[in-house]
């Protein structure tokens, strides 16, 4: 199944009954699976008029207390940002999916990772966060794509997996679960939904508090839940780490793929390098990033991104200066090569000369 | 089996994608782990469109392939852009139908199948991508020619007149591997 | 209360017992009560959804006592759509001002119009921004001064206020369209009306229906109340013809 097709499968699969979109590319195959997919479950498929639009419409929709979603791509995630802020300052479940294209501005629309920022420091206004989940295979899109709507659910905090175009078009085997786990939600038993004042006083689903004591009061308990997620939600995944490993590689999303070649290839050179891939961007999984990376054996912490160095930010907080990290990216739409990553890790690890370059000046400059 | 990566590419409507595809199913249908990734975007109106298929024993890493070990080219276009990236001594496949041209590589094994010319022979030159697909199942030995069969007969099944056409080009496309290459063991 | 008493008026039950924050001479508070009394005579306040907006009224969630959302700024429109979609069986409907229907959300309210959803809309024409103190609206009339056109508004710079009624009646999709006022007791009888066929309408799942009630925001057009209701009744009137301009009862179909 094509990545695309495969999340919006899960989505049903996972009980989601309302999806809301507007088409861009890489990722319209999922409004064009869905629209023949929802009515089938008796769910709803909308096309709205623009991204601005849709991200209001799931914002409606998610007020039932049903589980819907949206897929997009980066242009058309900006322009939802408004309704994110809103949704995550009223409390609101949401699943959202970035098929992730170059940018900044129309950019490209082939893959890149370039929107960590945006999804993972904020890209709304105000003190909120998203709960950011990135898959690395068709089948992890699948099962993420399950885990969004539960784990939004659990937090009534939209959730969002960011995936590359590559994600979205790539077509790999994958199993879904047995139709019998599908959940779908009561909304009718929940103690928060807008479903009609009947016996009980009316609910109001907002983000407006004119008090500044209120507006904080709900910005702590914003907090509060980011600091659960912290505890209860981080996931990431070692590939053969291990005492001998020289070198760390710290990669997510499609770009680790490449980077678990580049390290079979090595090693069957009898060079050992691990690989640290957060799965989720938000927690990011900083202490336990920091456990592996100041083992003794590792001499040097290399983050691989398809953006001009946006995840390595987070790499930097949780490494605090306790190892030497360096950079390898390409952007606007190339992807890496294996033997790219792979050069570079040589040039890390077998060193010509001890130039003292800054380890800022070679951040992106992969001059061809 | 040790991973094997194969891109094929042509013009838009040849059937590139779907040729890739046919041997996804396959590799997927034999236990294998499979990705199949397109090239899309502008490139697919009108430029050269290829897809590259990584069929593996143990888990995929990169979907993405700098040097693959086959690849099939369908046109001129193509044949320029891909016949130098071919992996020193894999396997390029080139439709002479429509490629008057022989690279002068000499560390790969060269195969020419007139595809469009045997698919045309058959009945129908839209079936040249199963040709080329028969040549590549027969000069790599990736997946079985009964594997392919079955795949093709679960997505044709109801085109009766369409199936028993590709399956006998998929068989030609073939046997003039085995008869131009030898018979090979299974990878 | 004595027991012979006849209670002949008496507030909604879809009204709460509070005092709105509505300045002096202002019309929202009439029309939130013409709303609530269509929810109770409808029987549908407990199946009712308000969206409120960003405006004066964004407050409306504590004066009309059923359940509500609140939209970012001209987005009611579609909040209303996704929550509808999901819950046809409820009454949803969408209260908003000028500069958040015919301004920011323009888009919104044009394709939730076009795509005939089945929600109402109560559209309050003052022709100023209240909320943000007085600047100049999509609807403010030619010449009318506020703080952003303090000369009037200049229609070679700015174009012409927008008719918001005459726009959705355009649409081929049936709806029903109707603008009314509030500026004397008679129109607030025929406002009335038109609020609860727009809400009956809804009920019954044949449209998508928007009433347009032309309001007064004597705080900032500089007026006392007295003076606000004639300047809409000699200024906005005519420009803003009452009546109904789309009844599914009367369209022929396309």
């Amino acid at each position: 199944m094509k990545g695309n097709e495969a999340i919006a499968e899960a989505a049903i699969r996972a009980g989601a009954e309302g999806y809301f979109c507007y088409p861009i590319t890489p990722q319209s195959e999922v409004a064009e699976y869905l629209t023949k997919r929802m009515p089938e479950v008796g769910g709803v498929f909308l096309q709205g008029e623009s991204e601005v639009a849709v991200g209001n419409m799931l914002f409606g929709a998610a007020s039932t207390g049903k589980r819907v979603f949206t897929t997009s791509s980066s242009p058309g995630i900006s322009l939802m940002q408004e309704s994110i802020s809103y949704m995550a300052g009223a409390h609101l479940p949401a699943v959202l999916v970035n098929i992730m294209r170059g940018g900044p501005g129309l950019g490209g629309i082939l893959p890149a990772q370039s929107d960590y920022f945006q999804a993972v420091k904020g890209g709304g206004h105000g003190d909120y966060r998203l709960l950011v989940l990135a898959p690395s295979t068709v089948q992890e899109a699948v099962d993420l794509m399950m885990l969004s709507f539960d784990l939004a659910d659990k937090y009534r905090n939209p959730v969002m997996m960011i995936g590359d175009g590559m994600i979205g078009q790539m077509m790999e085997a994958v199993e879904f679960p047995e139709e019998k786990e599908i959940k779908r939600n009561n909304p009718d038993e929940s103690d928060w939904a807008v479903n009609g004042a009947k016996d009980r006083k009316p609910r109001i689903i907002k983000s407006l508090f004119l008090d500044p004591h209120q507006l904080e009061d709900n910005s702590w308990l914003l907090d509060d839940k980011y600091e659960q997620m912290k505890r209860e939600e981080v996931r990431y995944e070692l590939y053969k780490v291990n005492a001998k490993n020289k070198l760390l590689i710290v990669s997510y999303g499609t770009m680790a793929r490449i980077c678990q070649t580049v390290i079979d290839e090595l090693e069957s050179e009898g060079i050992s390098v691990g690989l640290f891939r957060p799965i989720t961007l938000y927690p990011y999984p900083m202490k336990e990033l920091k456990k592996e990376a100041v083992k003794k054996n590792i001499k040097t912490v290399l983050t691989v991104e398809m953006s001009t160095a946006q995840m390595l930010e987070d790499v930097e907080r949780s490494i605090l200066g306790k190892k030497q990290i360096e950079f390898f990216g390409r952007t606007g739409g190339i992807v890496p090569t294996p033997d790219e990553v792979k050069s570079k890790v040589l040039e890390l690890i077998k060193p010509k000369k001890k130039a003292k370059t800054s380890e800022k000046k070679k951040r992106g400059k992969n001059v061809k | 089996m040790e991973q094997y990566e194969v891109t094929f590419a042509g013009f838009g409507g040849q059937g590139i994608m779907t040729a890739g595809q046919l041997l996804a199913y396959s590799g997927i249908k034999e236990g294998k782990q499979v990705a199949w990734m397109p090239s899309y975007g502008p490139e697919m109106r009108g430029g050269t469109a290829y897809c590259t298929v990584v069929i593996s024993d143990k888990r995929i890493g990169s979907p993405v392939v700098t040097n693959p070990k086959c690849i099939c080219v369908f046109n001129r276009p193509s044949f320029d852009k891909f016949g130098p990236i071919v992996k020193p001594g894999g396997l390029f496949i080139v439709n002479s139908s429509l490629i008057n041209v022989v690279s002068d590589r000499k560390d790969f094994t060269q195969f020419l199948v007139p595809g469009n010319e045997m698919a045309l022979m058959a009945g129908n030159a839209k079936a040249t991508n199963v040709v080329i697909l028969g040549a590549f199942v027969g000069a790599s030995n990736v997946v079985k020619l009964e594997t392919v069969t079955e795949t093709l007969k679960e997505k044709l099944g109801k085109k009766k007149d369409m199936l028993e056409l590709n399956l006998r080009v998929l068989k030609e496309g073939y046997d003039l591997a085995l008869e131009t290459l030898g018979q090979k063991d299974s990878v | 209360m004595s027991s012979n008493s006849n209670v002949i008026f008496s507030r909604p039950e879809a009204m709460h017992d509070t005092v709105t924050h509505y300045c002096p001479g202002c019309t929202h508070g009439i029309i939130h009560r013409l709303v609530a009394e269509a929810l109770d005579e409808l029987g549908v306040r407990d199946k009712a959804v308000g969206v409120a907006p960003v405006g004066c009224s964004v407050l409306i969630y504590n004066y009309i006592n059923c359940d509500f959302m609140e939209a970012p700024h001209g987005r009611a429109p579609a909040l209303a759509t996704g929550f509808k979609r999901m819950r046809p069986d409820m009454t949803v409907f969408t209260y908003q001002g000028d500069g958040d229907l015919a301004s920011i959300g323009m888009g919104e309210i044009v394709h939730a119009a076009n795509r005939g959803e089945k929600f109402t809309t109560i559209f309050v024409n003052n022709a100023i921004y209240g909320m943000t103190g007085g600047q100049m609206a999509p609807t403010t009339m030619p010449q009318q001064i506020t703080t952003t056109s303090p000369k009037g508004r200049d229609v070679s710079q700015v174009g012409y206020p927008i008719r918001m009624a005459e726009i959705l009646s355009a649409l081929v999709t049936p709806s029903y369209i109707e603008r009314v006022a509030v500026h004397t007791p008679q129109h607030i009888l025929k406002a009335k009306k038109a609020i609860y066929k727009a809400f009956k309408y809804q009920v019954e799942g044949r449209c998508y229906s928007m009433v347009e009630v032309l309001s007064t925001c004597p705080t900032n057009w500089g007026y006392t109340p007295q003076e606000a209701t004639k300047w809409l009744a000699d200024n906005m009137v005519p420009y803003y013809e009452l009546k109904c301009f789309k009844d599914p009862e009367k369209t022929e179909g396309f």
